[in-house]
C-alpha cells in the first residue's frame, strides 16, 4: 500500500511502534502477514490482515470495502421494479435468492400476494439458487485444502442447474426474475421434467463429493476441532445460516418465520450439528443441498396451475410505511429494511447481509489458530464479497 | 412446521406475544419507552437516547434477545431529488424535480416526517435482534442529535454490532461512545462525508439523469393515463 498522505505516514510509523514494542514483550520475532486482496479463499477480494507470533496468528483484521458499490444509496435512486436488478448482484452465487426478500418487502407494504403458483415457482428458484451456490463451496473447500478434483466436480454439476436457470430467466447469473406480485415468465415446456433430472444429478453429486472428502482423513485432520464456534457467541456476532446451525443451534428462517414462500407444505429437515468447526460447517451444508434437492421435487410434484402474476397496477407506488421481510439465503439470513415515503422507489432500503455478520466473527476466531488453519476456517464460514461489501 | 400457530393470516386481533414484549420491556425500562407500534406481525420501539445501550443489556439477558440481526441508521431529511419521491404525472410525464427543493418546502421546516414509531429528529438509530428461543424479532429505534449525533454503543453487548457501528459512523456519521475504534468500513480512511446522508449529493445523478426512468414513462400506443389502473 502506498504511503501518500500525511495521515497515513504517521499511521505507518505509530504502527512501527506498536510492532517494536509487541517484539520485546513477547521475545519472539513478529510478523505482519497480509493476505489477499486478492485469494482463492475470498470469493471476492477481502483483505485479511494477521499479525503472527510463530505460526500463531496474534490477531487478526479483515478489511472490507475493495468491492464497496454503494447498493443502500442506488436503490435510492431507482423505482421499485429496477431495484432487482441490482440487488441480483449483491450474492452473485445465490443471485436469485437475494431478489426474493426485497419483494416480499414490497409486497408486503403494498398488502399484495403473489398467487399460489409463483409461490412455489420462487420457492424452487430460492432452493436451486442455494443449491448452485452451495455446490461451488463443497468444492471450494477442498482447494483450500489441496484436493482439486472437487472444484471441477462442483463447476461440472452447478452447470445442470445454471442451465436450468437460463432456460426460464434468461439469465445464468442475474436472472431478474423475480416481480412485485408474481413473476417475469411461467416455466418454459418441459423444465419440470428436465428439473427433476438435475435434482436427482445433484443428488448424485453430494454422495461422490461426500466419498471424495469427508472420509479422508487429510480432510478430517484438518477441519475437526478448527474453528470452533460456540453458540452464544456465534449468535451474539450476529452469525446465521448454516454457519450457526454447526454450532448446534436449530435457527432456520424457512422453518421459523411466517413467509408466503411454499416452504410449508413440503417435508423437509433442518440440520444441526453440534460441534461447530470447520467439519461441522461443511457437513451441514452438503446435508442442505440434499434437503434443498427434496424440497425442489416435493414441489415440483404439487406444483400448482393457474395465474403468475396477481393484478398490480403498471406503474408501481408503495404506500408509505415500513417493513422488514427476511429469509433464509444459501449464506444465512438476508433481509431488507424497506422505508417507502409513497412514491416510485425507496426511501431507504438497509440490506441486511449474511456474510458481513458472518465476518465480523474473524478477528474473534482466528486468534491463537495456526496459518493454514486461517484459510480453512475462513473457506469455512463461507463468504461472497459482494454480500459483505454491498 | 405445522406447530406454527403464529400470525399467518392477515391482521391477526392482537398480537400477545409482540404485546407483550413491549410490556415486559416497558417494565424494565420505564418512561426510556417513548412509543410503541406492533402490526403486520412486527413490533417497533421507540426509546429514550439515554436507554440506548441500557436496552441492548435487557433484551439480551432479559428477554432472551441472543440473535443480532443489524444497526443502521436513518435520515429523514426530505430530498425528493434521490429520496424516492419521484413525480410521475401521467399528463406531464416523469419529472425528477429538477428545480430542487420545491418539495422540501412542502415540508414545514425542521419537522422530518418520520416513520413508524414516530421520532422527531432528522437523524434516528435503529437496530433489530430476534430471539432464536422464542422465534420472534424487535426493531428499535432512537432519535439522535442533528447537530451531534452521538449514542451509546451495543458493542458491550452484542460484540457484532462492532461492525455495524463502524458503518453507521462511516455512512451517516453518528458517534457510538463506548465503540473500541470507530473506523472506517468501506471507503478510503481520508474520506470525508457521510455518503448515506440525503444531502450528500450522488455523483451519477447529478452528471446525468437516470436513463432507467424511462420505465415508468406512457408505452407506445397506450393512452398517457392507462397506467394507473390495474391490469394482470
Amino acid at each position: 500500500m502506498a504511503v501518500s498522505t500525511e495521515w497515513q505516514k504517521a499511521a505507518y510509523v505509530a504502527a512501527q511502534a506498536a510492532d517494536a514494542r509487541v517484539h520485546v514483550e513477547l521475545e519472539t520475532e513478529g510478523m505482519t502477514l497480509n493476505i489477499g486482496p486478492q485469494h482463492p479463499a475470498t470469493h471476492g477480494t477481502l483483505r485479511i490482515v494477521v499479525r503472527l507470533d510463530g505460526e500463531q496468528v496474534v490477531w487478526a483484521e479483515p478489511v472490507a470495502g475493495y468491492m464497496h458499490r454503494g447498493y443502500e444509496k442506488l436503490c435510492e435512486v431507482r423505482t421499485y421494479p429496477q431495484v432487482t436488478t441490482l440487488i441480483n448482484r449483491i450474492d452473485w452465487l445465490g443471485h436469485f435468492a437475494n431478489e426474493v426478500p426485497f419483494i416480499l418487502a414490497a409486497e408486503q407494504l403494498m398488502g399484495i400476494e403473489a398467487p399460489p403458483r409463483a409461490q412455489w415457482i420462487r420457492t424452487i428458484f430460492f432452493e436451486m439458487a442455494r443449491i448452485a451456490n452451495i455446490t461451488l463451496f463443497l468444492g471450494d473447500m477442498g482447494v483450500q485444502l489441496g484436493a482439486i478434483t472437487p472444484i471441477f466436480f462442483a463447476f461440472r454439476d452447478r452447470e445442470h442447474v445454471l442451465n436450468l436457470m437460463e432456460a426460464a430467466t434468461g439469465g445464468r447469473f442475474h436472472p431478474n426474475y423475480d416481480r412485485i406480485g408474481g413473476l417475469k415468465d411461467d416455466l418454459p415446456r418441459g423444465w419440470v421434467e428436465e428439473c427433476k433430472t438435475a435434482m436427482k444429478k445433484m443428488r448424485g453429486f453430494c454422495d461422490e463429493i461426500e466419498d471424495l472428502l469427508m472420509g479422508n482423513e487429510i480432510f478430517q485432520e484438518r477441519t475437526r476441532g478448527i474453528g470452533v464456534i460456540p453458540p452464544a457467541v456465534g449468535l451474539e456476532y450476529g452469525l446465521s445460516g448454516a454457519n450457526i446451525r454447526a454450532s448446534g443451534v436449530d435457527f432456520d428462517i424457512r422453518r421459523d418465520e411466517p413467509s408466503p414462500l411454499a416452504y410449508k407444505s413440503c417435508d423437509w429437515k433442518v440440520w444441526t450439528h453440534p460441534d461447530g468447526d470447520s467439519f461441522a460447517r461443511y457437513w451441514v451444508r452438503l446435508q442442505e443441498v440434499r434437503e434443498s434437492t427434496k424440497i425442489v421435487d416435493q414441489l415440483l410434484e404439487s406444483l400448482p396451475a393457474g395465474s403468475i402474476q396477481a393484478k398490480v397496477p403498471r406503474i408501481i407506488k408503495v404506500p408509505a410505511g415500513e417493513a422488514w421481510a427476511h429469509t433464509e439465503n444459501p449464506l444465512g439470513e438476508m433481509g431488507y429494511y424497506v422505508v417507502s415515503k409513497g412514491g416510485l422507489g425507496p426511501f431507504r432500503v438497509k440490506i441486511r447481509t449474511p456474510s458481513f455478520s458472518n465476518v465480523s466473527i474473524v478477528p474473534w476466531l482466528l486468534r491463537g489458530v495456526y496459518v493454514p488453519d486461517v484459510i480453512t476456517i475462513l473457506a469455512s464460514l463461507y463468504f461472497i464479497l459482494g454480500d459483505i461489501d454491498r | 412446521m405445522s406447530s406454527d400457530a403464529d400470525e399467518g393470516a392477515p391482521a391477526p386481533p392482537v398480537d400477545q406475544v409482540r404485546t407483550g414484549l413491549v410490556g415486559s420491556l416497558r417494565s424494565h425500562l420505564g418512561t426510556a419507552v417513548l412509543e410503541t407500534e406492533v402490526a403486520n406481525g412486527d413490533v417497533w420501539v421507540r426509546l429514550e437516547r439515554a436507554a440506548w445501550s441500557k436496552a441492548a443489556g435487557v433484551l439480551r439477558n432479559e428477554l432472551g434477545m441472543d440473535y443480532f440481526c443489524f444497526l443502521s441508521g436513518l435520515d429523514w431529511m426530505a430530498n425528493p431529488g434521490l429520496s424516492g419521491e419521484k413525480v410521475w404525472d401521467p399528463d406531464g410525464g416523469v419529472s425528477l424535480d429538477e428545480e430542487g427543493g420545491d418539495e422540501v418546502a412542502e415540508e414545514p421546516a425542521g419537522s422530518h416526517h418520520t416513520g413508524v414509531a414516530g421520532g422527531d429528529s432528522r437523524f434516528q438509530v435503529f437496530a433489530r435482534v430476534y430471539s432464536t428461543g422464542e422465534k420472534v424479532g424487535i426493531t428499535l429505534k432512537a432519535d439522535l442529535d442533528e447537530a451531534d449525533p452521538r449514542i451509546g454503543s451495543w458493542v458491550a453487548v452484542y460484540r457484532g454490532a462492532d461492525w455495524h457501528e463502524r458503518e453507521a459512523w462511516e455512512m451517516y456519521g453518528f458517534t457510538f461512545d463506548g465503540h473500541p475504534g470507530l473506523r472506517h468500513m468501506y471507503l478510503p480512511s481520508d474520506f470525508e462525508g457521510h455518503p448515506m446522508r440525503k444531502d450528500f449529493p450522488l455523483l451519477a445523478r447529478e452528471v446525468k439523469p437516470w436513463p432507467g426512468l424511462v420505465d415508468v414513462e406512457a408505452m407506445p400506443g397506450e393512452e398517457a393515463g392507462e397506467g394507473e389502473g390495474t391490469e394482470g
